[in-house]
Parts: structure tokens; C-alpha cells; sequence
């Protein structure tokens, strides 16, 4: 709404069949572009418009043999490595807040150095410490890749978020806190903390998101997640396309729902009135090395 | 610190046994034994809905029963890892289409082997360019990462072919009849596989001059001499009861496969 | 001193060179490749226009809980194999290397369009609606409004998520080794599956060459953004 009206002004005749023009060619394009994947997606040497390539999707056994155990996969690494991050960013978050400097300072250079690493190399690493140097076998040691690769991302991610989510906190609530005679770390466990958690609630939701979509990269590892099942069940089906379409709206499907979620949770605290007065987005420590910013 | 971490790692591994426990259903039973395969090799080794199908399956079934387990937990095992899972004792044993190879003996030992194979090259239908290896130079090659074959292209091929590696031969095949890529090279089990399948029936076909000699051995934990021996017996006993010829005319024979004179094979020592 | 040794080893037997300079040509070119798009698509999503604007928030929505794997996965099995697209000339002799690049570069640019989109137009929603309101109050007309007062803003406002975005775009770059892509990644497996006793060395290397790109992005980043900032 807003960008509209810092933008535009509210169309006279003249514009309106300005706008009438305009919006009639881009659909022209995009209907223009839309044709030219669909009639090549059917290209009569292999078309993947055959019925027999979707129907097979319909079949209950491609969904109980395939397609939901690939989800359950999927889900149970996502939620698995987002409690663990949880921990884990509280840890680091909480040393980045320590007054004591080796501490924070440790702390710090852990977490920019996990934020600096692709998931996937991580995963890669502790995908081969799982049955090298832990000796865990099976299918359990990609699981331990995927859910560890994830953790240590996204737990250096929240511990940013909780980071700047104290820090975010009026100042009156730390000095009331020490006024009252309660130290640092007092302060910080009983006063700030809680705060801050209940103000990231909607961007721990959001980054559930990124957890989800990054499982896809245990496929590299040969963890059996709903991508890797997926192509499994196409290769008998000569059908990799029509799946990977029918995976990738599952997969946006859970996604918007969690944004969807994350969306009401941050509204709803925003109109609480017992509640935190910030909220903090992910937006807020979009970047690695900038102050945290306060909305 | 470093004890949050550790304590830490512990607690995520222990939550990761827990729920990669839950998932698999894998319980640490005697009677179960997890066995190595391929998932998606049309004749070989190829997930059907909930079950497993092909020549691999049934000899991995077969010596399974002779070695005494009752039930079998069969894991993928991608053909870059298969060491790996080995040494790493993953699984006991690996029945996918597993060429001996000394640069393979180095970190696993084999039992077998259990049928001989060649490599071979795959084409479109209509296609006469290609009848054999001498026809490469040029053309557009594609094998699958960490596979005999892959590396024998590299070494004798690298440099005339253009090569393209994926992980997975269905998406080489797929490559190959939407036309971006104009050879596929791997075993012709693999290949008269994948030409027999519905979906490709007609597309493809097998240029039928073997340029390579594989022999599909049964990979186990290097050293296992008493494995070895055990499973060489129940090979023994599946060719003799006449198992071993009906799984192969079964799953090999409909898609053109000879057999040879080289088959059944006898076995190596075991070492 | 092993881990040093381990890593010449590591060096002396695999191009890391190349792998890290094919990382940043992926990166370079493909910032390049989502700017654009992302330009395109932050203009119909604050166009006037309904049905741009649905347009422009489908493709945000639908990219951005699409995994980069699976659009990667798009672009590669399905405009080059099985639409048989190919950007490279069918007769080059680097033609699969080539088509690898840049459909690769292609599917990472359409991911991180999305997320471009979103930080263009969270620059524009940064700019209160008094600044375009003074701007016609003082008689400028639309285009003078939006090149001297809105967008110069905006585009202050834009820089953070922005600099987010390339570090994205940087680490992900990995994801390309899974259709044949010889960067780090790509690297990395390869140095795992025939040198497993190297493992740390192998990833303390992997890891370092990701920190020497990422590191300085962020601290450029937050340099231009603080010297940009727009005092408010």
C-alpha cells in the first residue's frame, strides 16, 4: 500500500488506460513465455504432458512408498535441526551477551565463521566424521549430516537473532534491572531474555523455512529426503519432470503455510500489549556484520 | 565453551541415533543383515513401490538366506559410496553392480563373482554414428561419478569425448533421448536395463560391442576371508540349483542379454 | 602441522584454484544474472498495475520456498535435457562444461531474484510517504520525484539486504555440483571420497576459501551501508 502511494499518484483517466495498456502486454509476454515452456515441456520425441507420466503419480503406492516417507524425511530432519539450532543458537547468543570478553570474543568468531561456510560443506564434513570418526552407520549417518550441517548454520543464525533481539530491548529495562540490585547475568536470564525470545518467535518460524528448503541438500549425502525419493520413484516412471513439479509444489505448499504462520505470530505480538514492543525479523540481522536494527 | 559444544554434539548425535532409529526401524537384531543396492537400475537393482526387483536383489536374497539372516534391510548405495559404507561397516555387503577392481581391492575385499559384464555403449534409436568405443571422438558422453566405467572413459576417452557426470544413470537417460547428450556408457546389464523399460522401448538401443570386461562381485569389509567363503558357497549352491540361470533369464534374458560362454563365473580366491 | 601439511597435499594433488575461480565467476555472473531479474520483478511487484503485481508476488512467493536444489534440478533436466535447450553451440568443444555453467547460473539467478525483489522493494517501503509528498509539494513531477528523491533513498535503504543476498548467492554457488558444476563443492567430494584421512584438512581448506570470499563482502557491506545510511 505505502509503496504505492510513495510512488504513484492515483491514476487519472489518461493513466488508467495507461495502466489498461501496459498490464494487457506484460500478460501477453507472460502468457507469451508460459507457451513457449509448455509447448517444448511437450515436445513429441518425449512429451511430459503424457497422461501416463502424471497418472502414475496418482497412484497410492508412489505416495506411501515414495513420496511420504521422502516428506517424513524431510520434516522430522527440518524439525530435528531446528530445536537443536535453537539450543545451540541460545549457547552462542548468550556467550556473544556475556560481559566476560574471551567468551563473547570466541563466541563471535564462531559465529561469523559458521555464517561464512556453505551448509552444504558442512554437511559434507560431518556426514564423513559420522562414519569415520564417530562410527555411526546406516542411514542414521546422514541423518547426523544433514541435521548437524543445518544446526550449526542456522544455530549461528539465531544466535544473531537472540543477540539482537536483547539488544533491541528498551534500555530502561536493563537499568530498572540493575537498579533493583540484580547483576548482569541475573538481568539477562530473567529480564531481557524472555523478552527477546517471545519477540523471535515469528522469525525462529521463518527460519524453520530455510531449514526445510536446505534438507534438499542432504540429496548430495544420499540422505533419502523427498527430492532424492522423488527421483528414485521417476526412474522406472521415466518421469523426472512431472514429479520434480509435483515435489516442488509440496514443497511451497509447506513453506507458505509456515510463512503464512510466522506472518499472524508476528502480527499478534505486535498488537499484544503485555507483550515485547519490538519484534524482531529476520530482516533485522539480514547481515552478518551489521548492528542489529530495530523496528 | 567447548563443553556446551561437546556436550552439545553428544546430544545431537544421541537425538540423531533416536530419530534416524525411528525412520530406518533399524533394530541391531542378529537375524537382520543390511545389504548394499542400487535403487534405481531397471533389472538390477530398482526400487518397485514398497520392494525391491532384479538380478542383484535376487542373489543378494539368495546368499542372505544361505548365510542364515532372516530379514534384510536393503540401504542404497550410490555408486561414489560404496566403499564407504564398506569400511565404514554401514552394511555388510554390496550387491550392485559391483566391478572387482585392484583400485577397489585397495579399501574392500569382494566375494564372487557372480556374473560378468562388459561395458558397453548406449544410443537413440535412429542413431548409426556410434558402433563402437573408436566412435567417441566428438561426441557427447555420459557416465555416472565414481563408476568403473566414468573412469575408464576419463583415462582412455577423456580428452576426445566431451563428458558429462551425474550422479544417477536415469538422468544420463534421460539426458540421452531428449537429445542433449549422444552416448551413454556404462555396463550392458545397465544398459539393456534401461532399453527394455517401457518408457524407452523403441528409443534406445545397445551398440552391443563390449569393450571392457566387469565382473560383479559381491563387496564386503576388506579382509573378510570367512564372509568370503561363506557367501562364494552360497553362490556356488545358487548356480547349481539352477536359481542363479533363472533369476538371470528372468531379468537380463527379455532385454537381449547374452550371457556368454564366460557365464557363470568362477570365483577368486578369497583374500 | 599436520593440518598444514594435509591442505599442501591437498593443494599440490587437486586445481583449487580453478574450483575457487570457478566459484567466483559463478557468483559474479550470477549477481549479475538475479540483479536483473530481481530489477524486473521489484518493478511489476510496486507496478500500478493489478495484474503485474500478482505476477511479480507469485514468483516471489513461489521461488522462495522452492529449494535451490530443486530449481537447479529445472533448469538442468528440464530446459537443457528434456526441452533440449542450449545456450552453448552444440558443436563447441567445451559445449557440456558450458551448458552446465550457465544453466547453473541461470537457476541461480532465478532463485536469488526473489530475494534481490525483496530487498528492492524493502528500500522503497524505507522512504516515507512525506518525501514523495514534499517532492510534488516543491512542483516535481513524477520522473524528477522518483530519480532525485525516492530512489536515491531507496536505494540507501537496500544496501543491507542486498550485501545478504550475494554472501547467499556465494555459498550456494555450491549447490551446482549436483549437475556436474567443477566448483568447490564439486571438489570437496571428490577430495573426500580418495582422501579420507585428510578429512579436517580437506574441510579447515574448503572452509577457508569460503570465509577469504564471504568475509570481506560482509565487512564492505556494512561499511557502505553505514556510510550510505540514511539519517532519518
Amino acid at each position: 500500500m505505502s509503496n504505492q502511494s510513495v510512488l504513484f499518484d492515483a491514476p487519472g483517466p489518461r493513466a488508467k488506460i495507461l495502466y489498461g495498456i501496459v498490464g494487457t502486454v506484460g500478460v501477453l509476454i507472460l502468457l507469451g513465455f508460459a507457451a513457449i515452456v509448455i509447448i517444448a515441456l511437450g515436445n513429441p520425441d518425449n512429451s511430459q504432458w503424457a497422461a501416463d507420466k502424471w497418472l502414475t503419480l496418482l497412484k497410492p503406492v508412489t505416495w506411501t512408498a515414495y513420496l511420504l516417507p521422502g516428506l517424513w524425511a524431510t520434516l522430522s530432519a527440518a524439525v530435528v535441526s531446528i530445536v537443536l539450532a535453537g539450543v545451540l543458537g541460545l549457547l552462542l547468543g548468550l556467550g556473544r551477551l556475556s560481559s566476560i570478553t574471551i567468551v563473547n570474543r570466541v563466541c563471535g568468531v564462531l559465529v561469523e565463521f559458521l555464517r561464512a561456510v556453505p551448509v552444504l560443506v558442512m554437511m559434507l564434513f560431518a556426514y564423513y566424521v559420522a562414519i569415520f570418526a564417530l562410527g555411526i552407520y546406516g542411514p542414521t549417518a546422514t541423518f547426523f549430516g544433514v541435521v548437524t550441517g543445518l544446526t550449526l548454520y542456522n544455530g549461528s543464525v539465531i544466535a544473531e537473532l537472540l543477540r539482537s533481539g536483547v539488544e533491541s530491548l528498551p534500555k530502561g529495562q536493563r537499568e530498572a534491572s540493575m537498579a533493583v540490585g540484580m547483576t548482569h547475568t541475573q538481568t539477562l536470564i530473567s529480564v531481557l531474555l524472555p523478552q527477546a525470545v517471545t519477540a523471535m518467535l515469528p522469525s525462529l518460524v521463518s527460519q524453520l523455512i530455510v531449514v526445510v528448503k536446505d534438507t534438499a541438500l542432504g540429496y548430495m549425502i544420499s540422505y533419502s529426503e523427498l527430492l532424492r525419493k522423488a527421483q528414485t520413484f521417476a526412474t522406472p516412471n521415466a518421469n523426472l519432470i512431472p514429479t520434480l513439479m509435483v515435489v516442488a509444489v509440496m514443497f511451497i505448499i509447506i513453506n507458505f503455510s509456515l510463512s503464512l504462520l510466522a506472518n499472524r505470530l508476528e502480527r499478534r505480538l505486535r498488537r499484544s500489549r503485555k507483550g515485547p514492543r519490538v519484534v524482531v525479523t529476520a530482516d533485522a540481522v539480514a547481515d552478518p556484520t551489521t548492528e542489529p536494527a530495530t523496528k | 565453551m567447548f563443553k556446551k559444544l561437546k556436550a552439545l554434539a553428544v546430544a545431537a548425535a544421541a537425538l540423531a541415533l533416536a530419530a534416524g532409529g525411528l525412520t530406518a526401524c533399524s533394530g541391531g537384531d542378529d537375524d537382520t543383515v543390511r545389504i548394499g543396492i542400487k535403487f534405481d537400475q531397471p533389472g538390477l537393482g530398482q526400487q518397485v513401490g514398497d520392494d525391491y526387483e532384479g538380478f542383484d536383489i535376487d542373489v543378494a536374497r539368495y546368499v542372505a538366506d544361505e548365510l542364515g539372516y532372516a530379514n534384510i534391510e536393503f540401504v542404497e548405495a550410490p555408486s561414489g559410496n560404496r566403499e564407504t559404507m564398506l569400511q565404514s561397516e554401514q552394511v555388510k555387503m554390496i550387491f550392485a553392480t559391483y566391478s572387482i577392481t585392484d583400485e577397489r581391492k585397495e579399501k574392500v575385499s569382494f566375494a564372487g563373482p557372480y556374473i560378468i559384464a562388459g561395458q558397453d555403449l548406449l544410443v537413440r534409436a535412429d542413431d548409426t554414428s556410434v558402433s563402437g568405443p573408436d566412435d567417441l571422438p566428438g561426441k557427447k558422453l555420459c557416465s555416472v561419478k565414481g563408476s568403473t566405467s566414468a573412469q575408464n572413459l576419463n583415462d582412455e576417452y577423456g580428452g576426445k569425448a566431451q563428458l558429462q557426470e551425474y550422479d544417477t544413470y536415469s538422468k544420463c537417460v534421460e539426458a540421452l533421448v531428449a537429445g542433449s547428450i549422444d552416448v551413454m556408457s556404462t555396463d550392458n546389464t545397465i544398459l539393456y536395463g534401461f532399453a527394455s523399460e517401457e518408457q524407452y522401448r523403441g528409443k534406445l538401443k545397445v551398440v552391443g560391442k563390449t569393450f571392457s570386461e566387469e565382473r560383479y562381485g559381491v563387496g564386503i569389509k576388506k579382509g573378510d576371508v570367512e564372509l568370503c567363503n561363506q557367501i562364494n558357497d552360497a553362490l556356488t549352491k545358487m548356480i547349481e540349483d539352477g536359481e542363479w540361470q533363472k533369476s538371470a533369464d528372468k531379468w537380463l534374458g527379455p532385454a537381449g542379454f547374452e550371457l556368454g560362454t564366460e557365464n557363470p563365473p568362477a570365483f577368486d580366491t578369497c583374500s | 602441522m599436520d593440518l598444514i601439511d594435509g591442505m599442501a597435499t591437498l593443494l599440490s594433488r587437486y586445481d583449487v584454484l580453478a574450483a575457487f575461480w570457478m566459484t567466483v565467476k559463478l557468483t559474479f555472473v550470477a549477481a549479475i544474472g538475479s540483479l536483473l531479474i530481481g530489477t524486473i520483478v521489484a518493478i511489476l511487484r510496486v507496478a500500478p498495475v493489478g495484474v503485474l503485481q500478482a505476477f511479480g508476488t507469485v514468483y516471489v512467493h513461489a521461488i522462495r520456498n522452492t529449494p535451490l536444489t530443486l530449481i537447479v534440478f529445472f533448469c538442468a533436466f528440464g530446459f537443457m535435457n528434456t526441452m533440449g535447450w542450449s545456450i552453448a553451440s552444440p558443436e563447441s568443444p567445451t559445449s557440456i562444461a558450458d551448458n552446465n555453467f550457465w544453466f547453473g547460473v541461470i537457476g541461480l539467478s532465478i532463485y536469488h531474484a526473489a530475494f534481490v525483489a525483496e530487498a528492492l522493494r524493502s528500500g522503497i517501503n524505507t522512504v516515507p510517504t512525506g518525501q514523495a509528498e514534499a517532492a510534488r509539494a516543491i512542483g516535481l513531477s513524477f520522473m524528477p520525484a522518483l530519480a532525485n528523491v525516492i530512489l536515491p533513498q531507496a536505494f540507501r535503504g537496500a544496501i543491507a539486504p542486498l550485501g545478504t543476498t550475494l554472501i547467499a548467492l556465494t555459498k550456494n554457488t555450491t549447490v551446482l555440483a549436483t549437475i556436474g558444476v567443477a566448483e568447490l563443492s564439486y571438489i570437496m567430494s571428490g577430495m573426500l571420497e580418495f582422501n579420507i584421512s585428510l578429512l579436517f584438512a580437506i574441510f579447515v581448506l574448503i572452509a577457508l576459501a569460503f570465509v577469504i570470499l564471504t568475509l570481506p563482502m560482509g565487512f564492505f557491506f556494512t561499511w557502505l551501508s553505514r556510510r550510505l545510511v540514511v539519517a532519518r
